[in-house]
This record gives structure tokens, C-alpha cells and sequence, in this order.
């Protein structure tokens, strides 16, 4: 089975210059350990792979039950220069929580 | 000077968190919020380059346009009440602004205030006596700038902030300083707070990184119906921190508004905009909120824990402005049957129609709205939708090319496939674009200078 990071988390996306940064929260404790486990910078690399070749970097906040994604080179050459209707990048939360995983089960115990 | 020293809690309300953020809720916080202080955070990365612009072609300008509607409507009930007030909106010109609100002010029924005015941010000199520095994006040296450059501004700290306000004025106008150290400069002010008291400085550096954004903190950037849901979202309030002396730190938001915060809303706006959460450079303390947790003490009340703090560095970080040619753009809309292939057929007949009249690009763009626009999915991939807009973007140095484009994608209302419609020519503007340099601490000369009036 497979689930949607939409449905453990929820997500907030910032820029700077070429940059882009993505945080991803987990609802609950269930659902934190899939994202700790499975949402890795390399899935994220591979579901943004079309935007930018990277690299990705992962930074884990457990209290918080938060990650946080550095995403470089992922806004079109940088907010100012972007030719880009969305130069900050900033629906790019929704792109991150489209993400699938595996690990079903575990989130629903 | 000493019975505010004395004090144990100030409040911090924000005001706005960019230049044209909305002004009801900076009138309704000051009304409602209780505040000492109340911060207005205008500028954003570039938006300096464009007003040092302005300045150039009237050197009474310079300071953020939205200046006099925005301090007509919150000056004098920020005055009556007492609160002082904190705002970058001096931009690339702050004696500027605090001249023009001088003007003002009277008719607002504020004839009386005192205005402090932070300089120093401005360091085009420096860089240009300075070719050799190697740019943060890609260390190649910033002399390929130089015959470019628009602006040059350091971000200065919260201590020329403290400055202003120990010379009792009312009103601090600033230039360029980092977003989190216009509210440090209240707590260092009202407290006292020393530079190597580092828990307290990355306490109050984080209060000011949650409050920076206005309405981020409190239920803005986070509805998602059905799944996220915020109370009154349309009456959305703004956030305030109370700050002890001793460093600790509650959030709120004005009492009786729509919106919420809780510490939902607080993990994303911990993270807004944060690359290492353990090294949130600042030039006033290296914040690392890896360990910060919050706490819901009350409904829309939250206290901040964990926050630590380094030594500031001992650079200052400098962001310059420079021309980069033109944008240009255009879209148009399609809709009903065979939408998808119409919309292509303009883009296809566009971009040769621009070709034939020998017009190159440094880079162009295509999105289809409704299909690949945001996250750049491949349309292939894509449904159908029922309509969708075709928008052509354009990079060039030369500006009538760059026009070139909204015009063309605007004729294809006539001159293009069956039904296309709501077009827009958006025209063409010159790109400001920024890079980042350091420059050593002592090379920069923040200062405090009164305005006192004509």
C-alpha cells in the first residue's frame, strides 16, 4: 500500500535566490516515522528532477516531528531573474505533498 | 530611560511584513494588540535596488511607495497610544522618508515626535572600491557587476535599531536590516541585553523570524479546506511576542481576529525561508532552532523553548542589485472543445512570428496555465482541461524585443486559431536582479541621525 504525503503531512515553501526550501510536518507520531523513514532527499530529488538537477539536501527537527528540504537550483535561475509565473516557488509545497510512499499500514495503526 | 530599563515584559506587535502587505490588520493590531512596540517590515531582496532607482531620478524618493498610505493610517493611533514604532520603510532613502512624513504628520494630527533615522546600510562605495570579492552564489569576483550595479546594501543588526530607540524617539526609519533584528532592537533596547548573552539574542532573533511575515505566523500560507482548516481567514490577524527580560518568549496575535496560530502554524513559519535550522545567519547572533519546540499555553497563545545561540560573525552580509536586461510576457486563453491544440497552435504561430522578424531571446519560457505552469509538469501527462491559458516569457537585453512579445501574443485575439480569448499583453520591464557578498564587519558604519523637522 502506498499513501500520499498530503495525507501525513502538511508543507511551506520559501525562497532565496536560486534556492528553494520546503518544510514538511507531520499530523502525528504514525505518520512522522513513515516520513522520517521514506521521504528521503533522494525521493525529493527524483520527484523534482524535472525543476532542477539539485542537489537536495534533508535536515530532521523530531520534536517538531518536521523536515526541512533544501532544494537548490530550483527556481529558474532566482526569484529576481525567474522567468517563472511563480518565481518564489511558492506552490511548490503542493508539489512536495504529491509525493507517494510506501508504508500504509504503519500510519494507520 | 531608566523606568523603561526597569521593565519586565515588553509587547512586539508586526505591523506589515512586506511593502504591500495590508494595512487593516498593522491599524487593528495597534488598536486592539496592547503594544510597546510595533514593526513594519517593507523590504524585500530587491525591492531596495528598485527604490534606489527611484531615488536616483528624485532624490526626495526612495523610501517604499506605500510610505504615506500606510503611516497616515498608522501613526496617529500608534502615537496616541504611546507605542513606539520600528519600520524599514525608509528603503534606499530613510532621512527621505522621515522628511515627507514630517510633512505629513501635522495633518494626521501628529505634530509632535520624535523620528530617529538608521544610515549606513548603503555601501555601493565599498563595492566599488572592492572588485576583488567573491560573489556567495558562485565565488566568481563582483567586478562583472560593477558596471551594472543599481544598489549595494548591507543588512545591519539590531544594535543601531537599540540606537534609535535610546534617543527616545517615537518613530526608528531604516534602511536595509535583517527582518528579525528590527525586533531584536526593541528587546535590546527594553532590556538591555548584552552581545554575548547569546540565549537571550537567539530567543528574541526567533520571536522576530516568526513575527517577520505578518500573517505567515497566524493562519496566512495554511488553509486548505476541508484538510487545514483556519477561523475567519478573510479577518486574518497579525502576530505580537511578549518578551521578558530574561529571554522568554510567548507569541499571540491581535485579540478578537480571524486567523490561528498554534504550533502547527509556528513549525512551518520556523522553517520558512531556513536552509540548516542549526545556522540561521544573522548580524546579531547565528540562531539554531534544531531544538526549538513550542508550546500552546492558551488558545492562540504559544511560548518558544530550545532556541540557541553562536557568536555573530564577523561579516556583514551585502546584497547588490543589478540590471539584467528586459522580461517580457504574454498569455492568452483558450477554452471548449480542441482548447489544448489551440493553445499550442498560438504558442507555435508566436514564436514564429517573433523568429521571422529576427527577434532572439537570451531564454524563453511556455507554460500552459492549467496544466504546467507551477510545478512544470509535462502537459502530456496532464487532463484535458477545459480551458487553458498559453503564456509566452521572455530574457533579453534589448527592450523592444522584449515588448515584442506581450504584443504579439495579444494579436492572436485576431490573428491567431479560433476562439482564443482574455488575452493580456503584461509589456515589458527591466530585470533587477541580486547576488550576495561579505564584507568585514568595520568596513560598515551604521549610524543614528535625528530628523528633527524644517
Amino acid at each position: 500500500m502506498s499513501i500520499r504525503v498530503y495525507d501525513l503531512a502538511h508543507a511551506r515553501a520559501g525562497d532565496k535566490g536560486n534556492t528553494s526550501n520546503i518544510s514538511v510536518t507531520a499530523y502525528d507520531d504514525a505518520g512522522w516515522r513513515v516520513l522520517q523513514r521514506e521521504l528521503t532527499a533522494e525521493r525529493v530529488q527524483a520527484h523534482f528532477g524535472h525543476l532542477t538537477p539539485g542537489p537536495v539536501r534533508r535536515y530532521e527537527l523530531p520534536q517538531l516531528r518536521a523536515l526541512n528540504f533544501v532544494i537548490e537550483n530550483a527556481l529558474g535561475g532566482g526569484v529576481t531573474r525567474s522567468l517563472a509565473i511563480d518565481p518564489h516557488g511558492k506552490s511548490l509545497s503542493a508539489l512536495m505533498l504529491t509525493i507517494t510512499l510506501p508504508g500504509h499500514n504503519e500510519s494507520a495503526a | 530611560m531608566s523606568d523603561v530599563m526597569a521593565r519586565d515584559k515588553i509587547r512586539i506587535g508586526c505591523g506589515a511584513g512586506f511593502a504591500d502587505d495590508r494595512i487593516p490588520p498593522g491599524v487593528e493590531i495597534v488598536e486592539r494588540g496592547q503594544l510597546d512596540y510595533l514593526v513594519m517590515e517593507c523590504l524585500a531582496e530587491r525591492t531596495i535596488a528598485r527604490e534606489t532607482l527611484d531615488r536616483a531620478k528624485d532624490p526626495t524618493k526612495g523610501y517604499t511607495p506605500v510610505l504615506l498610505e500606510r503611516m497616515q493610517a498608522i501613526m496617529p493611533p500608534a502615537l496616541q497610544r504611546g507605542i513606539m514604532i520600528v519600520t524599514n520603510m525608509g528603503a534606499a532613502n530613510p532621512m527621505g522618508a522621515a522628511r515627507i512624513l514630517r510633512k505629513h504628520a501635522s495633518d494626521w494630527g501628529c505634530p509632535d515626535y520624535a523620528c530617529a533615522v538608521v544610515q549606513g546600510d548603503e555601501v555601493t562605495d565599498i563595492m566599488r572600491a572592492h572588485p576583488e570579492l567573491p560573489l556567495m552564489e558562485d565565488g566568481a569576483p563582483l567586478e562583472s557587476l560593477l558596471p551594472r550595479m543599481a544598489s549595494a546594501n548591507a543588512y545591519l543588526g539590531a544594535d543601531v535599531v537599540a540606537q534609535g530607540l535610546a534617543t527616545g524617539a517615537h518613530l526608528v526609519i531604516t534602511g536595509r536590516v535583517a527582518d528579525p533584528a528590527l525586533f531584536l532592537g526593541p528587546m535590546l533596547h527594553a532590556f538591555g541585553w548584552s552581545y554575548d548573552d547569546y540565549p537571550k539574542l537567539a530567543n528574541g532573533t526567533l520571536a522576530g523570524h516568526l513575527l517577520e511575515c505578518s500573517g505567515q505566523l497566524t493562519g496566512g500560507c495554511f488553509a486548505d479546506p476541508g484538510k487545514k482548516e483556519v477561523e475567519d481567514l478573510a479577518g486574518l490577524g497579525y502576530p505580537l511576542a511578549d518578551v521578558w527580560s530574561d529571554g522568554r518568549v510567548e507569541v499571540s496575535k491581535t485579540p478578537g481576529s480571524g486567523g490561528r496560530l498554534d504550533i502547527a502554524t509556528c513549525t512551518e513559519q520556523l522553517l520558512y525561508e531556513m536552509h540548516d535550522p542549526s545556522a540561521y545567519i544573522t548580524p546579531d547572533c547565528v540562531l539554531d532552532a534544531s531544538a526549538v519546540t513550542f508550546r500552546q499555553v492558551a488558545k492562540d497563545r504559544v511560548a518558544l523553548s530550545g532556541a540557541r545561540g553562536k557568536p555573530r560573525t564577523p561579516t556583514y552580509k551585502v546584497v547588490v542589485g543589478y540590471f539584467d536586461g528586459y522580461m517580457g510576457s504574454g498569455e492568452m486563453g483558450f477554452a471548449g472543445i480542441n482548447a489544448l491544440a489551440r493553445a499550442k497552435l498560438g504558442i507555435e504561430v508566436v514564436k514564429e512570428r517573433l523568429r521571422r522578424r529576427g527577434l532572439a531571446y537570451d531564454e524563453m519560457r511556455v507554460d500552459l496555465i492549467g496544466m504546467n505552469s507551477l510545478h512544470g509538469n509535462d502537459a502530456n501527462l496532464c487532463p484535458e482541461p477545459y480551458e487553458v491559458r498559453m503564456r509566452i516569457a521572455v530574457r533579453t537585453q534589448d527592450r523592444q524585443a522584449a515588448e515584442a512579445v506581450g504584443a504579439e501574443v495579444r494579436s492572436l485575439h485576431m490573428q491567431g486559431p479560433a476562439g482564443a480569448g482574455g488575452g493580456i499583453n503584461f509589456g515589458a520591464r527591466q530585470i533587477l536582479a541580486v547576488k550576495s557578498v561579505l564584507v568585514p564587519r568595520e568596513w560598515v558604519k551604521p549610524e543614528v541621525v535625528m530628523e528633527c523637522g524644517a
